[in-house]
């Protein structure tokens, strides 16, 4: 696959606030990629400075393997969607997305076609002669979507797309953006701070915190090998313990020094008794604290050692209540040692063929 | 400096032009005059302004300034209340004819305002029948001042009252509060800041005023004289340096009104977090 | 907004309305009244006097070069001020700032200095025979200085609030700095610059404090219709006074309607598309 945007040892700074640490990333041709992190990561700095928007203090910024540093944001051929879109409000919904044709000088019948296949593509036929602020967010979002398209970039940018739109219609559009993105064949980045929304949307996620990449790769590959614990900690939810070698099953020596293990709601299996656990000697007990209605699950959280632990309970099984006795086993648990993720499964799991 | 790496162009355009124009009109004729002024060292300063003529001038100027801008205060917060809180015949045309002494050239006003509260005019003779001299007095003076200063108060308070809502009236009456007390405790405090800019503006613009007090003001020397008009006096006489020498005290009291309205506003944001 | 109201509030109402009426109304009245005093005849022959007709070209053409130039600074100065950050920003808009608290009688001041007999530049001018002082150049420059912060004014916090991201974003559309200025900005902040304008031209038109320092006074070549007005009044010759006061009157309420209408328009085009 070809590179379209590589970016090497980028430095940004804005006073002592250091915006991009040292960030190099590439992006291959065609791919959606979602750029994720908490709020002041970095992240919309790093689109803006792909777009030249913003200036690097150092480093280097290619797409498709020309450098790009000091060339206008015009003449970068990308597209960029603006997290409150930025419609030019004093324009019709066909008058924003002609815009960037009528600066190129493409010729006015060229330019009406394109624009109504936009119009067509977003799913606004009859809606050209609004103004944006006649539009619903979702609307808006897919005439900013239209208006970065417009030109033909080789590289479309996002930032933050979904934020300023309520829940339910935020589902369809991703759907819809993931959808529409992959048919044209468009090379993609979108910023977002929601973990789900970049699961879901991206074929490839960057994370980054304190201006700096923590991980990239596929979605899957994130999830099952966080590499620091602050990507197991963003990725999924998940509960930090201060020492995981208290647990059964992580204990007796095996984990040498012992220290912190961060443990997913899906590696816990929470029984309501013994009878109800596969492995029941190697199970803890705990008591349940708190029993919460997820929509397809139940979220139970439970007091094990003295460690609030956060797992997820069937709605078909017997429903359990706070204050109950519970089984739980813990299937398995991150670590972080030397700077790398260690998986730890529960010793019971490894003896069990044997046992039987 | 970043300017090479701005993505909105015109930044070489827009300072160019601002620094030009503003060295051209401001600076060049602000230094030029420092420069004199600083000619005429500061012995001759305090000399001139030790002048019991000169100290009087800007007495009058203070005392009337700061009398209208507390009458201005009062009547803006009326103006203010009435407007963004209810709803009248004519509100439309209140409102817009608020800012008419922003748009009357001020020697209209003077001469209005002269005939209007003189001896023999539809007002003043009122107040002259109550022994009350209304124009060529401090009085008149003041009377001049309360309508140049009319739009500073009420356009300060009015986007803070319209912010405010009747929320807090409404959290306030829920517990029982009555409506001067809910006034007083709980709205008042809010509206202080904007109430103590408009009338700060208001007192700023009323020590520099001269066109519309100079008709009423009788212009008696050591007794109804304003600073403004004793710089005129002096340029008349070719006192340039005494000019000068008033106009530094005039602008160095407009400046430390406007500086303790700044350090007031920093000292209530950092108390208030607002 | 409170619908049913009780004596209170209409009470205060009425009390507002008072106070417009003897404050504002009351001497726009007179002005009128005055004017007409000694019949329509007295009344068209004050306004076509000559003189009269000499200052109020002067005025409108000090008027018009006033807003014309402070046009082009206010929208540099403010596309300055709100797309860009970079050190001394805050000094630029304070200096922008500076003649509102500038006595107009002070800054005439500046320009005696500036060009009088004490300055450097006097020899040079007179070697050029260029007269500025006591003449059309510096009754305009004066009128310019005493405005040139209205437009700014205006269009800064319109144009802070509408942030800079339909900018940036016609900017990676390819949009040069004169495309992105009049198909983006300029539609945004119409309403806010003819807002300033009209602000400024009602400044600019009665500008007195300032004109009259640098003027010199002399019928038919430097007066503008304010000092007209106050050689008149000076001269007991109230009548014509106040007729051509009754001219800046209408010239005040027309552009105080046009200021309302567009405060009217700007308002709704916040609501609708356009």
């Amino acid at each position: 696959m070809a590179i379209e945007v590589e970016l090497r040892h980028i430095e940004k700074a804005y006073g002592s606030f250091r915006a991009s640490d040292d960030v190099s990333l590439t992006v291959e041709r065609g791919r959606l990629v979602g750029l994720l992190g908490p709020s002041g990561g970095g992240k919309t700095t790093i689109l803006r400075l792909i777009a030249g928007l913003e200036s690097p203090d150092a480093g280097d910024i290619f797409l498709g393997g020309q450098r790009m540093n000091g060339v206008a944001p015009g003449k970068r051929g990308i597209g960029f969607v603006f997290q409150d879109y930025a419609l030019f409000r004093h324009m019709t919904v066909r008058e924003n997305i002609a815009f960037g044709l009528k600066i190129q000088k493409v010729p006015i019948g060229e330019q009406e076609k394109r624009v109504s296949a936009l119009i067509d593509l977003i799913g606004l036929t009859g809606l050209g002669d609004r103004y944006p602020l006649q539009l619903s967010g979702g609307q808006r979002q897919r005439v900013a979507f239209a208006r970065a398209l417009a030109p033909s970039p080789r590289l479309l940018l996002l930032d933050e797309p979904f934020a300023a739109i309520d829940a339910k219609v935020r589902k369809e559009l991703r759907g819809w953006l993931r959808q529409t993105i992959h048919r044209l064949g468009i090379t993609s980045i979108f910023v977002t701070h929601d973990q789900d929304e970049a699961v879901e949307v991206a074929d490839d996620i960057i994370i980054m915190q304190h201006g700096h990449v923590e991980q990239a790769g596929t979605p899957l590959a994130i999830y099952q090998s966080p590499r620091t614990p602050f990507v197991a900690d963003f990725v999924g939810t998940s509960v930090h313990v201060p020492d995981y070698t208290v647990f059964k099953g992580f204990g007796d020596g095996r984990g040498a020094s012992g220290g912190e293990g961060i443990i997913r709601p899906e590696f816990l299996e929470i029984g309501a008794d013994a009878a109800e656990m596969r492995l029941p000697l190697a199970s803890e007990d705990g008591i349940v604290r708190g029993v919460y209605f997820r929509g397809d699950c139940l979220q139970v959280d439970v007091e094990v050692k003295g460690q609030l632990l956060r797992g997820r309970r069937s709605l078909e099984k017997r429903p359990l209540h706070e204050g109950d006795v519970a089984k739980v086993f813990i299937h398995r648990i991150y670590t972080f040692a030397d700077g790398g993720t260690r998986i730890l499964e529960n010793a019971a799991k490894r003896e069990e063929p044997v046992v039987i | 400096m970043r300017s090479a790496a701005y993505v909105i162009p015109g930044y070489r355009v827009t300072f160019g032009i601002t620094f030009f124009y503003l060295s051209l009109l401001l600076l060049i004729p602000l230094a030029a005059f420092l420069l004199y002024a600083s000619g005429m060292g500061i012995g001759k300063f305090i000399f001139i302004a030790s002048e019991w003529r000169v100290v009087h001038a800007c007495l009058v100027s203070f005392g009337t300034s700061l009398a209208a801008a507390v009458v201005n205060a009062a009547i803006g917060l009326l103006f203010a209340w009435v407007l963004v809180r209810y709803d009248f015949p004519g509100k439309r045309l209140l409102d817009g004819l608020l800012d008419l002494p922003f748009a009357l050239p001020t020697a209209v006003a003077g001469i209005a305002l002269t005939t209007l509260y003189a001896e023999n005019g539809w007002l003043g003779q009122f107040f002259y029948a109550a022994g009350i001299p209304s124009a060529f007095s401090w009085l008149g003076i003041t009377i001049a001042l309360i309508f140049v200063g009319i739009p500073f108060v009420p356009r300060s308070v009015q986007p803070v009252l319209r912010e405010l809502g009747p929320r807090l009236e409404e959290a306030a009456a829920l517990f029982g509060a009555g409506r001067w007390l809910t006034f007083r405790r709980v709205i008042f405090p809010e509206l202080f800041s904007p109430l103590l800019t408009g009338a700060a503006l208001a007192f700023a613009r009323g020590i520099g005023e001269y066109g519309s007090v100079v008709f009423i003001a009788g212009n008696l020397p050591y007794e109804t004289e304003i600073a403004p008009l004793l710089i005129m006096v002096k340029l008349e006489s070719y006192d340039y340096e005494a000019a000068a020498a008033i106009a530094i005290l005039m602008m160095a009291a407009s400046f430390l009104i406007l500086l303790a309205l700044n350090g007031y506003q920093r000292w209530r944001v950092r108390q208030q977090g607002v | 907004m409170r619908k049913e109201k009780d004596i209170g509030s209409w009470l205060l109402i009425a009390l507002a309305a008072l106070f417009l009426l003897i404050l504002l109304v009351l001497p726009l009245v007179l002005v009128v009244h005055e004017a007409l005093a000694r019949g329509i005849r007295v009344y068209l022959a004050a306004i076509s006097d000559p003189f009269a007709i000499k200052a109020l070209l002067l005025t409108l053409m000090a008027t018009v070069i006033a807003v014309a130039l402070n046009t082009l600074f206010g929208l540099a100065s403010a596309w300055l001020l709100t797309k860009y950050d970079f050190h001394g920003k805050a000094l630029i808009g304070a200096l922008i700032d500076l003649p509102f608290a500038i006595s107009p009688v002070v800054a005439g001041l500046f320009f005696v200095v500036l060009f009088g007999r004490m300055s450097p530049l006097f020899p040079l001018l007179r070697e050029a025979h260029v007269q500025v002082l006591f003449a059309v150049p510096a009754v305009v420059l004066a009128t310019v200085f005493v405005t040139f912060p209205f437009i700014t004014r205006e269009l800064v916090p319109v144009m802070e609030s509408r942030g800079r991201s339909e900018e940036e974003a016609a900017a990676t559309l390819g949009a040069s700095g004169w495309q992105t200025f009049w198909h983006v900005t300029l539609p945004n902040i119409r309403w806010a610059l003819l807002y300033g304008v009209i602000l400024a031209a009602a400044r600019a038109m009665g500008e007195f404090g300032a004109v009259s320092v640098v003027s010199g006074h002399i019928r038919g070549r430097t007066n503008t219709l304010p000092l007209h007005i106050e050689i008149l009044y000076n001269e007991y010759n109230f009548t014509a006074a106040f007729a051509v006061a009754s001219l800046l009157v209408v010239m005040a309420v027309v552009l105080l309607a046009a200021r309302n209408a567009v405060e009217w328009q700007a308002k709704r085009g916040m609501h609708h598309g356009d």
